[in-house]
Order: structure tokens, then sequence, then C-alpha cells
């Protein structure tokens, strides 16, 4: 126990110390034997960061030499992992020095856990990439360095580890040094995303450079681990970006008050400034920036606060307040990089719902550009990174996207803002994140168009505009003769793809009996199309293929695969205009 | 104005290191920007988790425990919806073990708040006279903890639940999400989370599934305290250190309240002691103290070397016991 009085605290100096500290937040990655969790607990345990208790729990355990303690084994939290002596999830961990407050994603690094990779990512504005010195660059660190890159963490620092098995060589570290920045400008080409790469021989088992500057090797004049992490400038947005506020909540106490509550995703916001209301386009001024302490003169991000206009305009969740000189693009195409995180893989065409920002739109994924290969067997010191040509992507497999949104959203490129660039994919069934997305380039939609579609009637008929953002299509009529397997397979692609169908079979006979049914059945279609309907109306006969008819247009399946059947009257959606979006230019009414 | 510190770009420089000191380590490129104190960064972040639950789900609840993070938990939940009053009700799961003072403490809180309290008892396992001597403490919890907070849960049907757990506070809480699934029996599946990516969270549920919520799951026990310290957070008397009745036994000191069952022969002793976490009275154990201040717990806290939870002895029943009460729904 501490007397108070012999230490002279001051809760004022300490508080100001406190004060001057911000918040770093770094990802590790790393397998099984490469020495990650070594490396995390040895840096918890050098800046005293675990107490007694916590070393106390772990000592004589673990994999290490009698009398030395097993640093991994101070973070690895779950009892499988603990059984099966690997990591399987992110961990977070927290520590500070004497100059910052750190934040660590800890995260596995098999090819299996791509996924948890991008997650500790995805708020890194650090990460720390593990090397066995002996063992130089593997896929794995490749994975690694793409998905930092991709992810768009700014600083990569190469820990090259185990330096104490590898004699401490010099050579050995400058020519994995050469290996790995070559790798990296590869990287970077293919991602667009350039990022600062720092290298550092470290051993985490002895503790050279992770902490404390090593005497084991003079050529190496550089900074520990710890000092480049201490002395890393924050990779907070920068103030002069233009700003971006995402409206959670519309805070109306009584009928005096109307204040939108969000955070500052990036630039400033002061009273005054001129701002635009997205995706309606609707404009104001900054009256007032209020806070539990108090107004504010100015806010940038990262704060949390509610914003009073000069005038009522309609805003609700969901919406993107950014600065009138520098608005984000509203857009219902994009182009993005996808990460798959799901076991079922990607469909094609189906409906998933999209989290951007603070609002969830409907959304499908109309074409896959490709699929960037990391997985072990290739070759991880090629010259270029091959893109291949992919029908899907499964579990941990990146690739690049284009979706087509049923309403617009107002987004910037992830390469220029990291959280209005942004968005996950998740499963309307099964409710599982199974995407992160980073958008690459988005459809500018001209305003007019996105401000017509936009005026939601709140009376009235409702109208086709309304019916083609509920549910993504126009009414129609589609004619299916042949088989009726095949049938059947259209009808169960297209709800499962979330679009309302009507099915009708033709009746079967002859005489005036049979003329009236068929004009009952044709009007029938007909009403349900207007009212914005797929109507299929089904033949049956012997043919072994399936002649479809849309509009002008017909195609024949010869086929039961479900993907190929959706690709192809995907393809007739499309010609025959069902799928034109009510805002585009070339939409008929 | 407010007080927000916000520091502008020339103070941003990193403190002059002392006379002997290393050369720092030279520095990458630097962008314009200003920089905000880890706890106003810390602050922006809850805030935005308490408004997108709020928002997102159908009926939320804030679980208040009447401990510290709960009473930073409620602060931040004032400042989210400012100047409209707290939208979701305060649920306390009481065991029936609570020290006096926190029950007190509670029921004033809330008032001032302004904010609706319910409180849930597992009410036929207390009459049944559930204790942790009797039973283990283990099977102890489950009744009167975690039985009790899946039945107010699901009796007035919340979708959604904010704890004031804290990643840093125990092994398996490191692994949590910040939106923790739960499924139809309000069970954790740490093998099988949803990823969590930027501040993106997913709230998509079926009926009868549920989502905790931890918007503290990035403090740690020093900011925490800090931020008692800056915003003048009310907090229990229980925390500060005085004079108390005490039953020592070895190095534990054993508070007295109407449960305890004291060993033939025992007599209690006046220590100068408080509690640093607040459970029930008779698993929480006291230390030794003389912080009788925020600054000085905050002090005693610099020269702690045992973790807060070291003095609950529900953690310590069996190796990963924290991960086996969660998965069966605990907080």
């Amino acid at each position: 126990m501490t007397t108070l009085a012999e230490n002279k605290f001051s809760i004022d100096d300490f508080m100001a110390a406190e004060r001057a500290k911000d918040l770093l937040r770094f990802s590790t990655a790393g397998s099984v034997d490469d020495g990650k969790s070594t490396l995390i607990g040895r840096l918890l345990y050098d800046t005293q960061s675990v107490y007694e208790d916590q070393v106390r729990s772990i000592e004589g355990k673990g994999t290490t030499a009698p009398g030395q303690i097993d640093f991994a084994l101070l973070t690895d939290g779950l009892r499988a992992e603990r059984e099966q002596g690997i990591t399987i999830d992110v961990a977070y961990r927290y520590f500070s020095t004497a100059r910052r407050k750190f934040i660590i994603a800890d995260t596995p690094g098999h090819e299996q856990y791509t996924r948890n990779m991008a997650t500790g990512s995805s708020t890194a504005d650090a990460t720390i990439v593990l090397i066995d010195a002996s063992k130089g660059v593997l896929p794995q660190s490749r994975r690694h360095a793409y998905i930092a890159s991709l992810l768009r963490v700014r600083y990569v620092l190469v820990a090259v580890n185990k330096m104490d098995l590898a004699g401490y060589s010099e050579e050995r570290f400058g020519a994995i040094k050469a290996d790995f920045s070559a790798l990296l400008d590869q990287i970077a080409a293919d991602t667009g995303n350039p990022v600062e790469a720092r290298f550092i021989p470290v051993s985490a088992l002895a503790g050279d450079n992770v902490v404390h500057r090593s005497e084991a090797m003079p050529w190496y004049s550089g900074p520990s681990l710890l000092e480049l992490l201490e002395s890393l400038p924050p990779a907070q947005q920068s103030n002069s970006a233009p700003l971006r506020f995402a409206v959670q909540r519309v805070l109306r106490p009584d009928a005096s008050f109307r204040g939108f509550a969000g955070q500052v995703a990036s630039g400033t916001v002061r009273p005054g400034d001129a701002i635009t209301a997205l995706p309606s386009g609707r404009t104001a001024r900054i009256a007032r920036i209020v806070t539990f302490d108090g107004d504010l003169e100015q806010a940038h991000a990262p704060l949390s606060v509610t914003l009073v206009l000069d005038r009522e305009i309609d805003i609700s969740r969901g919406d993107l307040i950014v600065s009138s000189d520098a608005p984000a693009t509203v857009a219902t195409e994009i182009e993005a990089s996808l990460v798959w995180m799901d076991a079922q893989e990607l469909a094609p065409n189906r409906r998933y719902l999209l989290k951007h920002a603070s609002h969830v739109v409907p959304a499908v994924v109309a074409r896959i550009h490709h699929r960037v290969p990391l997985e072990s067997q290739s070759d991880p010191t090629a010259q270029s990174l091959a893109h291949t040509e992919a029908t899907t992507l499964g579990m941990n497999q990146i690739g690049v996207v284009s979706l087509r949104l049923l309403r617009p959203i107002a987004v910037d490129r992830y390469g220029d803002n990291r959280l209005t660039g942004a968005f996950i994919l998740i499963d309307q069934a099964s409710n599982s994140t199974v995407a992160a997305g980073m958008i690459r380039a988005a459809v500018a939609l001209p305003q007019s168009q996105a401000a017509q579609l936009l005026q939601t009637a709140i009376t009235g008929p409702v109208t086709s505009r309304e019916r083609f953002v509920r549910w993504g299509h126009r009414g129609g009529v589609l004619a299916l003769t042949g088989s009726i397997a095949i049938a059947d397979q259209v009808e169960r692609v297209l709800f499962q793809e979330g679009m309302v169908t009507l099915r009708l079979e033709t009746p079967a006979g002859e005489g005036a009996h049979f003329r009236e049914e068929a004009a009952s059945l044709d009007q029938t279609a007909h009403c349900a199309a207007q009212a914005g309907l797929l109507v299929l109306i089904v033949t049956a006969s012997d043919e072994r293929s399936l002649i479809v008819h849309a509009a002008d247009h017909q195609a024949t399946l010869s086929t039961e695969d479900p993907q190929r059947i959706s690709t192809e009257i995907h393809a007739l959606l499309t010609e025959a205009g069902m799928l034109a979006q009510p805002w585009r230019p070339d939409y008929e009414i | 104005m407010s007080v927000l510190d916000i520091f502008p770009e020339s103070s941003s420089q990193p403190v002059a290191p002392p006379a002997g000191a290393p050369e720092p380590a030279p520095r990458l490129s630097q962008p314009r920007l200003s920089r905000l104190s880890h706890l106003r960064q810390l602050e922006a972040e809850s805030i935005h988790i308490l408004r997108e639950v709020a928002s997102e789900f159908e009926r939320p609840v804030m679980l208040y425990s009447i401990g510290k993070d709960s009473s930073v938990m409620l602060r931040l939940a004032q400042k989210a919806f400012y100047p409209a009053p707290i939208p979701f009700p305060l649920l306390h799961i009481d065991t029936g073990f609570k020290f006096r003072e926190m029950i007190e403490f509670r029921d004033n809180m809330a008032r001032e708040v302004g904010a609706e309290l319910l409180v849930w008892r597992n009410e036929p396992a207390i009459a049944a006279g559930t204790n942790p001597i009797a039973l283990d403490t283990k099977r102890c919890c489950g009744l009167l903890k975690t039985q009790a907070l899946l039945d107010g849960l699901r009796h007035y049907n919340f979708d959604a639940a904010f704890g004031g757990a804290r990643r840093d506070e125990e092994k398996s809480r490191a692994k949590e999400r910040i939106y923790s699934f739960r499924d139809g029996a309000g069970q954790w599946d740490p093998k099988n989370q949803r990823p969590e990516l930027w501040n993106l969270y997913n709230a998509r549920i079926h009926p009868g599934e549920s989502i905790r919520v931890f918007p503290l799951s990035n403090w740690t026990e020093m900011d925490v305290w800090q931020y008692i310290h800056e915003e003048k957070i009310p907090v229990v008397d229980l925390y500060f250190a005085k004079e108390r009745p005490m039953y020592v036994r070895g190095e534990s000191l054993l508070p007295i309240e109407q449960s305890f069952v004291a060993l033939p022969g025992e007599k209690p002793r006046m220590v100068k002691s408080r509690l640093r976490s607040l459970g029930c009275s008779p698993c929480t154990g006291a230390i030794r103290s003389d912080a009788g201040t925020i600054p000085e717990i905050i002090a005693e806290l610099l020269s702690f070397r045992s973790s807060e939870r070291a003095n609950r002895v529900i953690d310590h029943d069996q190796e990963g016991s924290m991960e086996l009460k969660k998965r069966e729904g605990y907080f």
C-alpha cells in the first residue's frame, strides 16, 4: 500500500499529463509459431501493463523452459484456444506509456482467419507484420500486408522476429527487408493505397528491440518497436478534410428544439457553415453545435455532437450532412472491394442488406470483376498479383465487384474516407455479417434524379417508383413454356433473390370455356404486373428446355443450375427493362 | 465554449525526453490535425454506440449495476441524447445481496437523472434462501444473476441490453464484440461471433434473439476513474476508504452485511478499507486502503500490482470460469 503523502501525488499534474496522451490503435497478426503472442505479451509485461495476479495465473504453465514465463498465455483468452494452443478470434488489449495510450487488435494470422485480420485492420492506424527471420517472407505475411493496404492501415511496422535464432545477422535482415519492400510496392499498385513501412529486427523471446533497444545488433541504430509506436503521428482524419456527418438520430425533446445527433466522421464543423443533406440535396447553415457540456464553437472528427440548423429541412436518420463546398457522391451503382466473411458464399443477384454510415439499404452484387488469390500455394515472391475470374466469393476470399443499390446513398471512395467509403453486407435470412466492402468508385446520380426519386409521397396512391425501391424490380409478365422443373427453378431463384412473383398456370383444354379462362388469366396477369409484381405464366410441356418470353425478348434455358438460371434470367429482365432503375435517364414508365 | 480539451496543433509535440534518454525515434510524415485526448475519443465512440442502439432496436434497456462503470455509462447516455431525455429505462438485477448503500444510491441516481428504473429479482430463488455459502458461488450466480437477468429481459421483452463490461477486465471479455449476439436462450457463442468492422454494427436479429451492447468496451479501469474525476460523476461511498467493521481472514477483508455468516469465535475489527469493485456482499472482498477521494484512488491505482477482479471470488472458481458463465447468458 502506498502512503500518499510520501509520493506527493498531484492529481492536476497527473491529469494534465494524461490529457496530453492520445490514442493509437494498432493491429497484429501472426500464426501459431511466429511469436506474435509472445511479442504482445512482452510489450504488455515490459511496459508493466499486466498485474501480478495475471502473471501468477500463468506461471509454470505453457511451453517455455522452466522458470521462463510463456508470454503467449497472457493473451490467449478462450478455453478452446488454450486447449488447442492457437488463437481463434480478435482480442483487444490495452496499455499505455508516458506518451500515449494504445489499443491492440490482436488477430490470428492463418488463412482461414482473413476475416479476423480485416476486422482488426478496419480501425487500426498501424499494423505490426511479424516475419520469422529464419523463414523469410511467407504467403501469410503477404496476405497480412495486402489486407492492411486494402483496409488502408497507414503504417506497416515489419518486425523481423527470432533474430536470436538467425545469429542477429544484418544480411538476413537486409534480405528480408528488400523482399518485403518489393512486395509492398506490388500490393500498393493493386489496392491503390500506399503504405509507409518500417523494419525493426527483434527477438520477442529475448526482448531485443521490443521495448528496449538491443545491444545484440549494433548495426541497427533505429528505434525499438515501442519507441516507433510512441512516435507515429496519429492517423486520424485530417481536419481540413471535407465535413462528413452521418445523422444517427433526430432529437426533438419539445417543439422548440430539433437537433441532428451524430459523430463527425471527417472534417470540421462551425456555426455558420453551409451544409447539404444527402441524398436529398437540401441545404442549410449550421446554427448551433449542441453538447451536454455546452455549445461548441467548432467540432471535428471524431467528436459526437448534435447539430442544429438555421431552418427546418427534412432530415432523418441515415442522411449524410456534408459541407456544401465538397459534397459526397450520391449513387446507386458502386464498385467495391469485398472481403467475404461467411461460410455461405456470395450469391450474385441475390438481395443483401448494405449498411453504410447510419443507414441500411437493399443491394445486389451485379457483377464480380475478379478475385485476388492470396492462398498459401501461390508464390509469395511473384512479380505481380494475379487476378482470377470468379463467379462467386467464398469465406476469406477477396474480390472486386459492382453493386446495385435499391436506394441512392451518399458515399466517398474508401481511399478518400475510411468511414464514408466503407460498408458491410448482411444476409437477410441468417442476419450474419457476410462481407466487408470498400468503395473504389461510384457512378454519380444527377441530383435532379436523386431528388425526384426521394420525393416520398405520404399520401395518395403508391407509385411505381416506390414499389421499385421496395422490391428492386418493375412489374412485368414472363411467359414460361417447356420444362416444368426448370420453370420451378426460375420461380425459386427469383423468389430467393427477393423478387415479388405471382405464378399462374395456363389452363389446359379447348372451347369457349377455355378461351374465357385464358382471357381472365391474361387480365389477372396484367393487373398484377401493373401492381409491380413479376408474373410468371407457366405452360408445361414435355420439352427438356424452357423458353421464357419477356416483352419482345426471349431466352432459352436448358439447365436447372440455379446460378446459371439466375445469370440468364437477369440478362433477360435487363433487356426487357424490368430492372431499369426509375431514376435512370433511360427509364420509361 | 465548453471545456472539451481539443489540443491545437502546437501542443501535439511530444514531451522532451529526459537527459540521457535514447534519442527519439525519427518521425514519419505529419498530417495537419489537432488531437483529442484519449478520454474524449473514448467518450465520442461510446456516445456513437449508444445512439446507434437507441435508433436501431425497438426495446433497448440499460443494465444498471450501480458500480463505477454503470455510473460512467449513465453519464454517457445523458450526453448522447441531450437535450432529450434518455430514451430507454434502466434495469437493475437485484440479488438481494447488494450493499445497503448501493440500493440507496441507485434510487437517488435514477431520480436525479430522471430515468425510469426497473428492478428484477429472482424471487423464487431468493425466497428459497439461495446463497453462496450453501450453494457454491457458481450456482448462486447462475440463479440470482444469470437466471434473473434472462428472466428480466424476457419479461419486458427487451431486444438490446447495454452492459458496462470492459474488455480489459478479464481474458474472455477481451474477445467480446461491442454488439454481442445472444441466441434465443440468451447464450454467447464465442466461436461464432459476427465480424465487427469500422463503426458499422449489425443490429439484425430474429424474434427472441437479443444483443448485449458494451459501450465501454475500449475503456480501462484507469480511464473510468479519470473520467469520473474529470466529469465529477457521483459514485457509491463504498469505493472510498473509511474505518469499516470487517472480518479478517488471512489477507481477505470481508465486509459485514446482513447476510454474513461468521465462523465460530470470529469477531469483526475496524479496518480502514474500501471496495475496488462492487458486487454481492458475501462475494466481494474489501482492500486495505487510505484512498478517501477520487484523486487518492487514482494514485492508489497507479501503485497497484493486482487486477481489479482479483478480489472477486466468482472469477476464480475454475480456469475460464467467466467464459463459461458468459456462455450461459451472464454479462
